[in-house]
């Protein structure tokens, strides 16, 4: 599915993905998620469309375990996070709640590019620019992760980590 | 070939030998959450179908974060979590007993052990010799159900700190000179392993601090070799029998081993807004404070609030800056009290929280305002964190918060030592 790019700078945190002052909300997911990444873009979730990409730099995701990070971007329509590098923490949480987390070279795209993302194949098509952006495929257990639906939907099923 | 610290323990808890850029199925000794990641990870917890835990006695519930709530949608829930715990036998640390991380490491962590926690600091752990890390509610929901977890073996980045530790310069100023260092993805899916000289006669306050600061840097777990100060440290917390010896193999292979000399070291600080952010005191020039903040789980212990107390013995804090103190467990809490160290703070103007996380996260107990700033010495100071998106975080060691906070601008402790 083809999306539109929304680019962010440097060391996105978890922080200013969901910032602690809405920690009150975290009970109450679709009210928190109308807050995502409001000190760096305001009105964000109401700009989104579904299918969107967020498309940022080095280190996004830094900070806090907060898996609600992961989780308001998906619920916000986020069809996959793009990044030259992501955090750690970060990142298991977004494949654990089915979202992609790929690293590739973003400064290739621009604010507004129309993109499609091939998991499988490991490319992102830029529709806009006419180019084709390899990246390196992901580990398997991450497509596995996200091939069952998430963490959560594959312990459901196997009742333990099958995961290679 | 010889192991790492992680290849070591990890592959103790694989029951076969694992390297780095393995991928492995291990198994977990403790697993914890704290009251913003637990609600979530119950949540998972019901979804994936379960109704028990696997080892109720080492999955624990901590109440740090909104301790006490200041609303009734965070007491709220504390019930979820309460009710859940109760339901499965899990272990409940509740309002008031302190941070996850310092209460596990008075009462749980031994040298060794493979420690899951969603919240990303549960890496102060490193400094008992665990391979402690954290991560998010799902994954804390899996360990807590399954008693194991899937990690990448990392690859270690060996810290070696050599040299005597100038006056007035301490933990906090090495992991936040290594964090200058290396930058706050320098760790990224790393382990660190620290060692050298000046590491070996760390104390454990000290340890726990650079431990706890891994994270950001980036890195998975930040891991100390065992030694007679672990030994000290599990005996002081009447637990002797959880010591072992546990030390890297010399002939372990490293991904890099980075040098710090520590004679050279300054009291060093992290300036708005993101950790890597370094400047040493001398290059800080004028800053003036509006709050300092001693505690969090990177130096909430006795041993920073006796730093603090010795330089504001018989000062006031500048009438022009409050000073907000927050133990990081009961027992720091009433080993301060006992010592009288917190009497000094006291007695100097500064305000007592109850132990707990405090206003690190943004919550409560010192949310900065507009044009605000504060001295903290927590180990984040990402914009917005401690409130306003308008206000400015500085990070530094206890010392630098009691002379901030005599002088209402951030202050060179060496003067006070």
């Amino acid at each position: 599915m083809e999306g539109k790019v929304w680019k962010f700078g440097d060391a996105i945190s978890t922080d200013h993905i969901i910032p602690g002052r809405y920690f009150y909300l975290r009970s109450n997911l679709p009210e928190l998620s109308k807050h995502i990444l409001e000190y760096e873009r305001p009105g964000f979730s109401d700009m989104v469309s579904p299918g969107d990409f967020i498309v940022a730099g080095q280190n996004f995701g830094l900070g806090s375990s907060r898996e609600h990070a992961a989780i308001v971007i998906k619920m916000n329509g986020i069809q996959a996070v793009l990044a030259e590098s992501f955090a750690r923490i970060f990142y298991r949480n977004c494949f654990n709640n089915g979202l992609p987390a790929i690293i590739c070279d973003t400064k290739k795209f621009r604010e507004e590019d129309v993109i499609e993302l091939f998991v499988d194949e490991g490319k992102i098509i830029n529709h806009t620019r006419n180019e084709t952006i390899a990246f390196t495929a992901l580990p398997p257990v991450m497509k596995r992760i996200l091939s069952d639906g998430g963490l959560v939907e594959h312990v459901k099923r196997y009742k333990d980590l099958k995961l290679f | 070939m010889g192991m790492t610290l992680a290849e070591k323990i990890l592959s103790e808890h694989v029951e076969k030998e694992v390297r780095q850029g393995e991928i492995a199925v291990v198994k977990v000794d403790l697993a914890y959450t704290q009251d913003g990641t637990g609600p979530l990870a119950v949540r998972k917890i019901q979804e994936m179908g379960f109704k028990e835990v696997y080892n109720p006695k080492k999955t624990i519930f901590f109440f740090d974060h909104a301790a006490p709530s200041p609303r009734f949608e965070l007491s709220n829930d504390h019930t979820f979590m309460r009710d859940f715990a109760k339901r499965t036998g899990s272990q409940v640390s509740d309002v008031g007993n302190g941070i996850s991380h310092q209460v596990v490491a008075e009462r749980e962590v031994k040298p060794g052990d493979v420690v899951i926690g969603a919240d990303s600091h549960t890496c102060t752990g490193g400094a008992l010799g665990a391979f402690a890390t954290g991560v998010g509610s799902t994954d804390a929901a899996v360990a807590m159900v399954l008693g194991k977890i899937w990690l990448r073996v990392p690859e270690t980045i060996r810290v070696v700190v050599e040299g005597k530790l100038p006056i007035g310069v301490y933990g906090k100023d090495i992991i936040l000179h290594l964090i200058g260092k290396i930058s706050a993805a320098g760790g990224t899916y790393k382990a660190l392993e620290f060692t050298g000289d000046t590491i070996e006669s760390l104390k454990m306050a000290g340890r726990m601090t650079i431990a706890n600061m891994a994270v950001e840097a980036g890195a998975k777990v930040g891991l100390f070799p065992s030694d007679e100060i672990t030994r000290s440290w599990l005996n002081r917390m009447e637990r002797p029998q959880d010591f072992r010896k546990l030390s890297p193999d010399p002939d372990a292979v490293y991904e890099k081993t980075v040098m710090i000399n520590a004679k050279e070291l300054k009291p060093t600080i992290a300036c708005p807004h993101q950790v890597d952010n370094i400047k040493t005191i001398d290059e800080i020039g004028d800053v003036n404070v509006d709050q300092v903040y001693l505690g969090t789980s990177c130096n909430g212990r006795l041993e920073d609030f006796q730093i603090a107390a010795k330089i504001l013995k018989g000062k006031k804090i500048h009438p022009k800056t409050r000073m907000i103190v927050t133990p990081g467990s009961r027992l720091v809490y009433l080993e301060a009290l006992r010592d009288g160290a917190l009497e000094t703070l006291i007695e100097s103007g500064a305000i007592v929280m109850p132990p707990g996380c405090g206003a690190c996260v943004g919550l409560h107990e010192g949310v900065l305002g507009d044009g605000e700033v504060c001295l903290a010495t927590q180990p984040r100071n990402f914009k917005g964190r401690m409130g306003s998106p308008k206000s400015f975080i500085y990070l530094g060691s206890p010392a630098i918060a009691a002379a901030t906070a005599i002088e209402g601008k951030i202050a060179d402790p060496r003067k006070y030592l």
